[in-house]
This record gives structure tokens, C-alpha cells and sequence, in this order.
């Protein structure tokens, strides 16, 4: 081994407890989110007669379940059962739990950075693929499963393996109205929803150092749509100004102290990645998707692909599989896509800043079609009403709703109907994801704005003209 | 856990490509306890239509791969949610082995703690043996662990899979007792990290 490290490797070696011949190595964790689908761990922890090693480092949130509307009394007993279920769960075993009635509840990638529960150089889990996220703090932070979630309550350790290192560097300005969620859906068609698998990415460059934490936190939230093991950038004084005075951050001493850390959290001039990504900023344009693999974008001015036209065999049956059930018609523009609802949330772009990019476009303006603002947290709401954001919304047209995971999966019963087209600001285009028979296209919340206004897939940057974003 | 050594049984040709986490389970079948069955609504909305119907022509329905114990799919098998229930659906559905020219991350590791294995091929060998499945759908597949092979009708095609995972499998290795074994290193570590990083532990 060289000197030279990488970001990754810096924090996989700090919480190394154990190395096997093998490879695999009992890492530490700092951070152990649960929410309510949880509950097969529980149930495994319970079976095992074991007890939770860290309640003190363990935090329950209510997101993926919780209605979004009429939530004081759930009206769905099996809803209502699974809300139950994780408070009986966390009081049982003495964890702190972001309930319903919290005011600090929201989506769990959403409120960990906000409670200061997110830090950098922390290994952090949660039953849930999209904790990719909190590696926009330079956190090694990754999904797990049920029986990993019951390892980690029972030990407070997991056995992983070293993934390779891939970085993707975007370097240049982005243009007005191009935000993280067009950088990453980029990446992603550029390198397949594949195309990271087995690696854990390092987002740098001078496009990425100007991203707020929000941007950075959609982009690392996206890094498991490219079947990455996580994504991270690392930490510098925008972390550090998002870090300071949350409840749960470090303060005084110990956060000078943890600060001082931070800083050697980084990667080494000469540290070696197995692959290397460029992006040039300027080549981001406005992005949707038209299929059923997040890998299935194109800039917003491009058409739906021709299966006819595609040499690959493979390749051409699944265009023609995406387009037949997406109801699309090889070579229609995308901005003819009519679409029939709109929805605004998830921990990917449910944030203050994603909610001012959207309501920026809708300001003044009528959405053709229905819609649901769901944000990502309920300080986000409270933040968003006070700057008027909800009157923005409403009077558009649009629903504003309490926050949780809502239409991103559709469990709690916020559905798109079968055959309904809806844009969508959320992180998965997948077959049914929003509920049987929905299709769904992903893209940015001011794209999604734009396509509200519309009435189909539409440019934001033409309704941004002479206002500011 | 159960041991994974060899597997001689039926298999059925999945051929699709990118079949997620929540093509395998939909997410309204999450609220299920495993012990209510979730076997039955493996591939629900590929395998039925909107009234709940079987849909002719989808391989799982095809009397011939009812029984099938092994599945043979396309590139990208299980990425997206972290769902493990996804896992449980096709184990408790008989399944055992999955094979595939590649596999989501977190689903290969779920696999591999419920005792599912998860062989990676070529995609080279994926078609042929797909074709081969076609060809002869009553000839039994054979999978051999500790040699990393795959037989049927006449071909042997090698797989992949990590040297970890296979360990785990061939034993029927338990992790947790594995880690408890370690109690005093983690004691010693937690002890260490908390004098030179105080600020991450909260109380
Ligand atoms: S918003 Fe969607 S992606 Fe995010 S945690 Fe909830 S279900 Fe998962």
C-alpha cells in the first residue's frame, strides 16, 4: 500500500475493527437509522432473544408508511399497525424515534443531515438503499438489509467488504436552472444503472465543490441509481457551515476538534481509483427520463428512442419493452409527452432549496394537471411556509401534504393509478414503483414544475427566462 | 441457515433484463410478516394482470418451470430497494439459486444470508443456457458450489461468486455468532475510537 489514500479508504480504515484473510472486515458503525419496514429485524433481534447493542446511536424515523394527508387518526388499519409496530419497537428497546407527531420527523435521509446526526467521517446504515445520501458529508454511508439491520442493532458492527474506488469528476459552471438531479440522471445514462456496481464513487471536481449541501446530498442520494455501493464528497467549509449549531452536530470544543479531523478527510493528490468518470459541466443539460431504468435519460430537447434503429439485439427489446409499457411511441418528442400528474418529494429532492427551485417556476402560474408537494421533512414545511412556498403551490394548483416518502413508493397509499403518467422528482422510474401500472418519469423539481405548467414534459429554462431560479 | 452445497433441479429461463427489488416484490406486499407468505407474490405484477390473473407466456406460469428451483435472468438481477423481503419471496417460493450476468449489491448480500445463492456467468453462457432451457425444459440443472460449475444438457458453464459469500454459503455461516466471537475487540475498539473521536458519540 502507497501513502497515498483515498477519501473512502480514509474513513473504511478508521472503523476498522477486524480484518479476515478473506477480505472482509468488521467495520464500526456510528449511525443506525430504522424506519418502519424494519420490523423483519426486529423480529429477528426478538427471535434471537437479543438486545440492542447502541440504543444510543440507533434513531427510529416514521417516513415510509405515514400518511401524508388526515394523519392525526390513520385511517388504514395495516398502516396504522406498521406506524405502531416501530414505536413499540423503539420504546422497547429504549431508541429514540422521530414519530409521527415529532416535530423533527421526515424522511430519514432527509433529517439526518438536518438534526446534525450526519457528519463526516461517520460509517452510517440504514435498512433503506437510498442512505447513499448522507455521503454527501463525506460519510461512508450504505443501504443494508433486514438481516444486517439485525446485525448492526445486536453488535453495532457489520461485516463488509472493500469495494473498488471509482471518482467521477465534473468540473466547469453549470448553466441557470441545472442542478444535481441533471448531473446525476447524466452520469447515470452515460454509465448504465449498472454501470457503478461493486464501487464506491467519490464525486469531485470544481462543478461539485460549488454545489450547496443539497445538491450534494441528491447527487450521493442518486449514486445507488448507478448500482453504486455509495458516493461521497468530501467534506469542506460548506459542510462545515451546514454541520454547525444542529441539534445533534458537535459544538464548541469538540466540534473545533472534530473540524480539525475533517479536514485530513480527503483524497490524496496521488490516491488511485480503479476508474475514473469526467463530466464537463457544461455538457449538463435538462433531463428526463422515458423508460423503466433510471439509465433511461435523455436531454428534455431529445426524442423516445426507435427500437428499429438500435443495433444491439438486447438493447432494442428492452426499448421496446420500456416504451411499451411507458405508452410512449418510438421517435415522439419528449416535450409532446402529455403528462396527468405531477409529484414534488423524496429524500432526493424534497429539500427548502428544492422546493424554492420549483415553486421559482410555478410562481404566478397554474399547473394543467394534478399534484402533490410532499416535503421532505416537517421542518422543511414549516421553513417552506413561512417563506410563502406553500401559497405557491396551492394557489397553482398543486396539494401540499406532510411530509414522508409518500408517491417516491407509494406505500403509504399515495398512488399514481394504473396508466397515469406522472413527473416525478423522485429517484426510481421502475415498473410499478409508484403504484401498479404508473409511469413515471424522473427529473428535477423545476423540471417537474415546468412539466406542471405545461401539461407535458416541458424545459425549465424557458420559464425561468427573466426570473431568478 | 441452510447449507448451500450442490442443486440438482428444474430451471427456469427468466431472460429479462433489470429485474429490481420491486419487480420481485412490490412494495404493498412489504407490510407481509414472512411467516404470512410472501413466496406467493414473487414477480406479482410480471407474473398476474390487474384482476390478479395469471399471464400466459411469463416462463414462472408455464407448467414446465412451475417447480423450477433455479432461475436464470438477465443482467442486473435485484438492484434498486434494499427490500431483503424480496429475498424471502423467492426462497419461499423454493427457489434457491439465481443465475445471472450480474446483481444488484445489497440484493447478492441479502441472498447470501438467507441461503440463496447467486451465481454471476457470462452473458455469453446466460444466453446459451436460456436457449438450452427452451430447448429441453425437463432437464435438470445441476450447480455445484465448491467447484463453481453449472451443468445442463451436455454443457458446463463455470460461475462467479465472492470467495466470502461462497464460504458462508458452504457452511451455513452465521454472522452474528461469528461477531460475538469478537465482543472483546469491539469492546477495545469502541473504547479507543471514543478517546480520539469523542465528537461522534452523542452521550
Ligand atoms: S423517499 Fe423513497 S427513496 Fe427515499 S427513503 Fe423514502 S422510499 Fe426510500
Amino acid at each position: 500500500m502507497t501513502d497515498a489514500h483515498t477519501l473512502f479508504d480514509k474513513v473504511w480504515a478508521e472503523h476498522e475493527i477486524v480484518r479476515q484473510d478473506n477480505g472482509e472486515c468488521l467495520l464500526w458503525i456510528d449511525r443506525h437509522f430504522v424506519h418502519e419496514g424494519s420490523f423483519h429485524a426486529f423480529n429477528q433481534v426478538k427471535a434471537r432473544g437479543g438486545t440492542v447493542a447502541e440504543p444510543g446511536l440507533t434513531f427510529g424515523v416514521a417516513d415510509h408508511y405515514v400518511p401524508t394527508r388526515h394523519r392525526r387518526e390513520i385511517a388504514n388499519p395495516d398502516i396504522a399497525r406498521m406506524v405502531a409496530l416501530l414505536k413499540e419497537n423503539a420504546g422497547t428497546h429504549e431508541i429514540t424515534l422521530f414519530g409521527l407527531d415529532d416535530p423533527r420527523q421526515g424522511i430519514v435521509h432527509v433529517i439526518g443531515p438536518e438534526q446534525g446526526l450526519t457528519l463526516p467521517g461517520l460509517v452510517i446504515v440504514c435498512g433503506d438503499s437510498h442512505t447513499s445520501t448522507h455521503g454527501a458529508f463525506g460519510a461512508l454511508s450504505f443501504g443494508i438489509g433486514a438481516s444486517e439491520v439485525a446485525h448492526v442493532l445486536m453488535t453495532q458492527t457489520l461485516w463488509q467488504k472493500k469495494p473498488k474506488r471509482m471518482r467521477v469528476t465534473v468540473d466547469g459552471a453549470l448553466a441557470e436552472g441545472i442542478g444535481a438531479k441533471d448531473i446525476a440522471l447524466t452520469l447515470i445514462a452515460r454509465i448504465g444503472a449498472d454501470g457503478a456496481q461493486g464501487h464506491a464513487i467519490e464525486f469531485a471536481g470544481s462543478t461539485i465543490r460549488n454545489l450547496s449541501m443539497e445538491g450534494r446530498l441528491t447527487l450521493c442520494n442518486m449514486s445507488i441509481e448507478a448500482g453504486a455501493r455509495c458516493g461521497m464528497v468530501a467534506p469542506d467549509e460548506t459542510t462545515l457551515a451546514y454541520v454547525r449549531g444542529r441539534p445533534f452536530a458537535p459544538q464548541g470544543d469538540m466540534l473545533d476538534r472534530a473540524a480539525q479531523h475533517w479536514q485530513t478527510l480527503h483524497s490524496d493528490a496521488d490516491a488511485a481509483f480503479e476508474r475514473e468518470v469526467t463530466l464537463a459541466a457544461a455538457d449538463v443539460v435538462p433531463i428526463v427520463t422515458w423508460g423503466i431504468t433510471p439509465a433511461d435519460a435523455l436531454p428534455i430537447d431529445g426524442a423516445v428512442p426507435d427500437p428499429a434503429r438500435e443495433s444491439n439485439p438486447a438493447r432494442a427489446t428492452q426499448i421496446a419493452e420500456a416504451i411499451d409499457y411507458m405508452g410512449l411511441t418510438p421517435g415522439q418528442k419528449l416535450t409532446d409527452v402529455r403528462i396527468d400528474r405531477v409529484f414534488i418529494g423524496s429524500c432526493t429532492n424534497s429539500r427548502i432549496e428544492d422546493l424554492r427551485a420549483a415553486a421559482a417556476i410555478l410562481a404566478g402560474r397554474t399547473s394543467k394537471v394534478p399534484g402533490l408537494v410532499s416535503p421532505g421533512s416537517t421542518s422543511v414545511k414549516r421553513q417552506a411556509e413561512d417563506e410563502g412556498l406553500d401559497r405557491i403551490f396551492r394557489t397553482a394548483g398543486l396539494e401540499w401534504a406532510e411530509s414522508g416518502c409518500s408517491m417516491c413508493v407509494g406505500i403509504n397509499g399515495d398512488l399514481v393509478p394504473p396508466g397515469e403518467r406522472c413527473a416525478s422528482s423522485t429517484n426510481r422510474n421502475f415498473r410499478g414503483r409508484q403504484g401498479p401500472g404508473a409511469r413515471t418519469h424522473i427529473m428535477s423539481p423545476a423540471m417537474v414544475a415546468a412539466a406542471a405548467v405545461s401539461g407535458h414534459l416541458a424545459d425549465a429554462r424557458v420559464f425561468l427566462a427573466g426570473r431568478k431560479g | 441457515m441452510e447449507k448451500f452445497t450442490t442443486l440438482s433441479a428444474i430451471a427456469c429461463p427468466l431472460g429479462l433484463a433489470n429485474v429490481d427489488t420491486d419487480q420481485i416484490l412490490p412494495a404493498r406486499f412489504l407490510k407481509i410478516a414472512r411467516a404470512d407468505g410472501l413466496g406467493r407474490h414473487l414477480l406479482h405484477d410480471l407474473r398476474r394482470d390487474e384482476a390478479g390473473n395469471e399471464r400466459p407466456g411469463f416462463p414462472l406460469n408455464e407448467p414446465q418451470w412451475r417447480e423450477a428451483k433455479i432461475l436464470v435472468a438477465g443482467r442486473n438481477f435485484g438492484g434498486g430497494s434494499s427490500r431483503e423481503a424480496a429475498v424471502y419471496a423467492i426462497y419461499d417460493s423454493g427457489i434457491r439459486c439465481v443465475i445471472a450476468p450480474s446483481f444488484g449489491d445489497i440484493f447478492s448480500e441479502n441472498a447470501t444470508k438467507n441461503g440463496l445463492l447467486t451465481a454471476i456467468v457470462s452473458q455469453a453462457d446466460a444466453d446459451a443456457m436460456t436457449a438450452a432451457l427452451v430447448r429441453e425444459p425437463g432437464r435438470a440443472m445441476t450447480i455445484d458450489l465448491e467447484r463453481q460449475t453449472i451443468a445442463h444438457a451436455g454443457a458446463t458453464y463455470p460461475f462467479a461468486i465472492d470467495p466470502s459469500r461462497r464460504e458462508r454459503l458452504l457452511k451455513g455461516l452465521d454472522d452474528i455468532g461469528l461477531t460475538m466471537g469478537y465482543a472483546d475487540r469491539i469492546a477495545a475498539f469502541r473504547t479507543r475510537d471514543r478517546a480520539l473521536h469523542g465528537w461522534k458519540y452523542l452521550s
